[in-house]
């Protein structure tokens, strides 16, 4: 039924919220939500609010980055956000928004990571992005990876204790993160043959295909396809192009 | 240590600036925050629906099931997500403290599930979480006797005091007791102690909480008014 009429909405160049294919939903975006994180922030898009912190800590490196910080990224879709969210571990959709998100910022080299190199081998600053969904609108993908992004340009290094060997929390420093590119994601929703972004809840229960194209400048740093339809290469080419165009839009909102 | 002023200057009996707002989860049948100063709790109800697997159905009345969360970054050191012991016992003793209020029998075979989330912890988390879920049961049209408000307790130097921070909680000797009360009767439906107290101490804290409660209520009955304004 609902497959139908929204179909039918699309042919005639329509949505059921009346927005256009390329237009977001309202976006708010707010940041220090949560006084005990480091970094925190606040997505609003539409019906869909997603609340990020990032906490950090210092710990050993991998063996094979041994002057780098550490990132993990994760990702809860609460029970409380939607009936069809369940309760238990992170199930696949979940780790795949927080695995989509956290290319982004791996791949983009959005944190200089070097730069939390505090001694090479034996210490450096762990950063823990961990996402919480408040309410599921639709496009958690896109909300999620602007509030990481938002809650990272939020975050203040905690002081460490040299001495003690302790991070002293609660006694922020005054230095940001590192941050030297700004990744966000796009995600283009591909219904009846028609592309659009930005969906909605009922417009993403009928989708045939989507694309997750995560970009900091000119260069594309994650891709995500998913859903069970197929794309053509011309619907990849004008994804891109789209992506491009509302990611730079949606950089706008963090200045 | 003698504790005679409060870190934050607040009188013995009084809490700290309490804030409530009803429907903040458009997906949820029933939603609210509820806040004791730097603690932030949100709770959302989704029920009466159909209770599977179908043998946990009783025909006679309808289940209540509590669940109690913590975002990762709402304490100072990063809490692992997901459920651990302490947040299985508190979801627990969340839902016998809001259970009573409820009329069960009115939804037989049926679940209600109200989910809670601490967005930002400074001491008193479960008394918040109580107190919204109240609220998100009563926003979700549920038929209730009473809503519920509940609020921590602390002793320390024989000194009463309510709502305690988290300065004052890591007080050495502190004694914290969350309580949950029916405001209208004043019937008990949290009750938990941990620390060293005497009988009369703890009927003192049962009483401070009972003349609280009013102002809790008094947040409460504002946050739904303004609901449904």
């Amino acid at each position: 039924m609902m497959q139908e009429y929204i179909n039918g909405l699309l042919e005639k160049g329509e949505r059921i919220d009346g927005r256009k294919f390329d237009e977001y939903r309202k976006i708010k975006i707010e940041t220090g939500v949560s006084k005990n994180a480091e970094g925190s922030a606040r997505v609003i898009m539409g019906d869909t609010e997603v609340i990020v912190g990032v906490k950090m800590d210092v710990g050993e490196p991998y063996f094979d980055s041994q002057d780098e910080g550490v990132l993990i990224t994760g990702a809860e879709l609460l029970a409380l956000s939607s009936e069809d969210f369940e309760l238990g571990p992170p199930g696949t959709k979940a780790v795949e928004l927080a695995r989509v998100v956290d290319r982004g910022i791996r791949e983009s080299g959005c944190i200089d990571m070097k730069k939390l190199c505090i001694k090479k081998k034996e210490k450096v600053w762990m950063i823990f992005i961990d996402i919480y969904t408040i309410n599921d609108g639709g496009n958690l993908i896109d909300a999620s990876a602007l509030a990481v992004l938002a809650a990272l340009r939020d975050t203040k290094f905690p002081v460490y204790d040299e001495k003690n060997e302790r991070v002293d929390y609660g006694n922020l420093d005054k230095k940001s993160l590192p941050l030297i590119k700004l990744p966000l994601a796009c995600t283009l929703y591909k219904i009846g043959g028609k592309t659009l972004i930005d969906v909605n809840s009922e417009e993403e229960k009928v989708i045939d295909a989507r694309l997750t194209v995560t970009m900091a400048e000119k260069e594309i740093h994650a891709m995500q396809k998913g859903g069970d339809g197929v794309l053509r290469v011309e619907e990849v080419d004008e994804m891109i192009k789209l992506a491009e165009e509302k990611i730079k839009k949606l950089r706008g909102l963090l200045k | 240590m003698t504790y005679i002023k409060r870190f934050d200057g607040r009188k013995f009996d009084e809490t700290r600036e309490m804030e409530g707002k009803v429907g903040i989860v458009k997906n949820a049948d029933g939603s609210a925050m509820f806040r004791f100063g730097d603690t932030i709790a949100i709770a959302a109800v989704y029920g009466p629906k159909d209770l599977y697997p179908r043998f946990l159905q009783n025909p006679e009345k309808g289940l209540l099931r509590c669940y109690y969360d913590m975002t990762s970054f709402s304490v100072t050191e990063r809490k692992r997500p997901g459920p651990d012991r302490r947040s299985n016992e508190i979801s627990l003793v969340s839902e016998k403290a809001l259970v009573p209020v409820l009329t069960l029998e009115r939804f037989p075979n049926a679940v209600v599930d109200v989910f809670i989330e601490i967005i930002q912890a400074n001491a008193g988390t479960r008394c918040a979480g109580i107190c919204a879920a109240s609220l998100a049961l009563a926003d979700a049209g549920m038929d209730m006797k009473d809503l519920v408000c509940a609020v921590s307790v602390g002793f320390v130097d024989g000194k009463v005091m309510i709502d305690l921070n988290k300065e004052e909680e890591d007080i050495d000797d502190m004694t914290d007791i969350p309580i949950a009360v029916l405001p209208r009767t004043g019937e008990i439906s949290l009750l938990q102690l941990d620390g060293n107290l005497k009988r009369e101490n703890v009927i003192e804290a049962i009483e401070l909480v009972k003349k609280v409660s009013k102002k809790i209520y008094e947040v409460q009955k504002m946050a739904l008014k303004e609901r449904f304004k």
